[in-house]
């Protein structure tokens, strides 16, 4: 690098990494106990249960993941399967016509 | 000024592509970005009600091409604002022949929109398809000319799906109005005209085109493209088939659809296209419940969309502009060096998860409020889902995979300043309508009594949202990037259509050729050398029983016929001979 400022690399560092593990253990945390202090106008039976929308979002995005994983399986095809080709060198207008 | 307030919107943009060839230089630009932001001003001033209508063929009705009320310039709004910022965004671009179709296309949509009867809107329709197939070819790579042109073909498909249902509206005598088609009164052609717009629409079995071809445009092309085709395809939904029930289930389908393919996608682009099918579907699924509320969301959701969404593309053209790469296997690590291109994208990745305080919090939330109050509990379960899959797909995924996981040494510069400053727009806008949603509720179609901001729903809403975040980081090296596709229904045309080439090449080209051989080959070529050598062969035949019984041995008798060949090869017979053979054969005609 030309530059001599040190660049800027927080999110590399593991310790940055393990801080903010802890940010967003803390924060779902923080979120369910919320509840407690306010009052819900349940619209269904279902939503009334405590830290419903916690419990949706963990357990809908768990299974949302492993049926795309699963999925994937059967869908997943090489980058080239319809046999087109892929242009390799970087076109000197990236975009096109545009010069 | 009473005929000023006469011309469409679209009539304007029109005239504008008309002339964007002959500007030059960096005028052209200006004017690219002036032209959608005036038009943003006469609709603004457009007065509400039927412009002025005239008759086309007897029997046929009014054609009416500017109808105006709150539903049509609500889009109207939107489609010019975010068309200004497309092109501030392109402002680098030099060549004029995308930007020329790009406002065909965007003066298409508006007349779409604006039309009152369903002959301007399908020719609209048409038009729209056409010069936004222009706008994906102008990347000029072979990939998009073959997206392209796979593309023109559905949209074709499509058009002629609306223009049957256009035909036996009017043979049946229901007039060309374009009104709210009734469910109760469903029939072939609202039918087909419904489905003519679920195409453009990218419901299920016919979303291929969009995840095809979007991401094959070029870097401002796609930003063009992802606001206009499938928001008009809600515009007319909402126009003609609130209500339908079936639409809220196709919806459904759609949020359920986009994530999951989104979540396999590796092009960052790609992952945005699916995006848009996820959201359209939210918007869907509110015009099949149809009340005003869910009416009044939609189109609250469809215009804080088209903002995030753009924000989004351009974020992601920003990056593919500067690396020219697009994907999350090849990208990562950018935050070092295109901060505010991060910053910007992520505004438009929190908007369209509907993190509070953003656009997506005051106008998503309507719909799924929609479902609550209409009682409908599965839909309302699978619009919370889809919710909480937007932030794993769009929200994370794609600000995660570009612009931090691994570092793969990639050290671009920052997005040039028109760019910067078209995002910056953008994400002040999503903003803006996410702390003050009043201004955005008082253009809607209906007025909507709802409060985003209470306590309860902050709370749930983060909680729905920060156990998805964790979900997607404890579930990260399951969500790892492969350099692969993923089929999709475009796999039965691009794959059925080589197979029936394939097909029809064995098929056809084997008769043909088996008919080459027989008779060309076979049949002609015996009767060319019957032509040849059969009256030799006759003449030998008939003179062999004659040689043998003036007592000619076999050497003799060969030759005979070497003599005869060798005559009848030259046309060297005697006269004579030739002459007393004629008679022969006449005489035997004679008998005969």
């Amino acid at each position: 690098m030309k530059n001599p400022k040190k660049e800027f690399d927080w999110f590399d560092h593991k310790s940055s990494r393990k801080l903010l593990w802890w940010l967003l253990w803390i924060t779902c945390g923080l979120t369910v106990v919320a509840e407690l202090f306010i009052h819900r106008h349940p619209h269904f039976d279902i939503d009334g249960i405590f830290s419903f929308y916690a419990i949706t979002g963990f357990i809908g995005c768990s299974l949302m993941i492993l049926g795309a994983k699963g999925l994937g399986l059967i869908l997943k095809r090489d980058e080239n399967y319809y046999g087109e080709e892929e242009e390799t060198s970087l076109p000197k207008d990236i975009d096109g016509d545009a010069q | 000024m009473e005929t000023l307030s006469n011309i469409p919107p679209a009539f304007l943009l029109f005239v504008a592509a008309c002339l964007t060839p002959f500007i030059k230089g960096v005028a052209r630009n200006i004017f690219l970005i002036l032209v959608p932001a005036a038009v943003f001003f006469y609709i603004a001033a457009l007065p509400i009600g039927d412009g002025p209508s005239f008759s086309f063929l007897p029997g046929f009705g009014e054609i009416e091409p500017l109808r105006v009320d709150k539903l049509s310039k609500a889009f109207g709004y939107i489609f010019t604002l975010n068309a200004a910022a497309a092109m501030l965004f392109a402002f680098y671009v030099k060549k004029a022949f995308q930007h020329t179709w790009a406002l065909v296309y965007i003066g298409s949509a508006l007349g779409v929109i604006f039309s009152g009867d369903l002959i301007t809107l399908y020719i609209n329709w048409e038009l729209m398809a056409i010069s936004s197939t222009f706008v994906i070819m102008a990347r000029n790579t072979e990939k998009a000319k073959g997206a392209a042109f796979r593309y023109v073909l559905v949209h074709i498909f499509g058009g002629l799906l609306l223009l049957a249902g256009i035909v036996m509206t009017i043979s049946a005598g229901d007039g060309i109005a374009f009104d709210g088609f009734q469910f109760e009164n469903a029939n072939t052609a609202s039918t087909l005209i419904l489905l003519g717009f679920l195409v453009n629409a990218a419901a299920p079995g016919v979303s291929a085109w969009l995840s095809d071809a979007y991401p094959e445009a070029s870097v401002t092309g796609g930003v063009i493209l992802s606001a206009y085709t499938t928001k008009t395809a809600v515009y007319v939904l909402l126009r003609g088939f609130a209500g339908w029930e079936p639409l809220i289930w196709v919806g459904c389908a759609m949020t359920v659809f986009g994530i999951i393919y989104a979540l396999l996608e590796n092009d960052m682009r790609r992952i945005l296209a699916y995006s848009i099918i996820n959201q359209v579907g939210f918007m869907v699924c509110a015009a099949g419940i149809g009340t005003k509320m869910a009416i009044s969301g939609a189109v609250a959701h469809a215009f804080c969309h088209i903002i995030y969404k753009s924000l989004l593309w351009m974020s992601a053209g920003a990056v593919l502009y500067r690396t020219g790469k697009s994907k999350c296997t090849e990208l990562g690590g950018l935050y070092k060096t295109m901060p505010l291109t991060l910053i910007f994208g992520t505004i438009g990745a929190l908007a369209i998860s509907a993190v509070p305080f953003t656009s997506g919090f005051t106008s998503k939330t309507i719909i799924i409020a929609a479902t609550e109050y209409s009682h409908l509990f599965w839909p309302w379960i699978v619009l919370e889902l889809a919710s909480a899959g937007v932030f794993l797909h769009a929200g994370i995924k794609f600000p995660y995979f570009v612009f931090f996981n691994v570092d793969r040494g990639l050290r671009p510069k920052e997005a040039p300043k028109t760019m910067l400053l078209a995002m910056a727009f953008l994400a002040f806008l999503c903003i803006y309508m996410g702390l003050r949603p009043n201004e955005l509720y008082s253009i809607l179609p209906f007025a909507v009594d709802y409060k985003a901001y209470t306590v309860p729903h902050l709370v749930t809403q983060m909680q729905l949202l920060m156990l998805s975040a964790l979900v997607f980081f404890l579930f990260l090296p399951m969500l790892k990037r492969t350099a692969t596709i993923s089929l999709d229904t475009d796999w039965f045309y691009r794959k059925g259509g080589k197979a029936f080439y394939g097909l029809m090449d064995r098929s056809l080209n084997g008769i043909n050729g088996f008919a080459h051989r027989t008779f060309i080959g076979g049949f002609t070529t015996k009767l060319g050398e019957l032509a040849a050598t059969g009256p030799t062969r006759a003449l030998i035949l008939i003179l062999t029983p004659y040689w043998t019984m003036t007592g000619k041995n076999q050497e003799e008798q060969q030759t005979l016929k070497t003599t005869i060949q060798t005559q009848v090869d030259k046309g060297a017979f005697p006269i004579g001979i030739t002459a007393w053979l004629s008679v022969l054969f006449l005489a035997l005609i004679f008998l005969f």
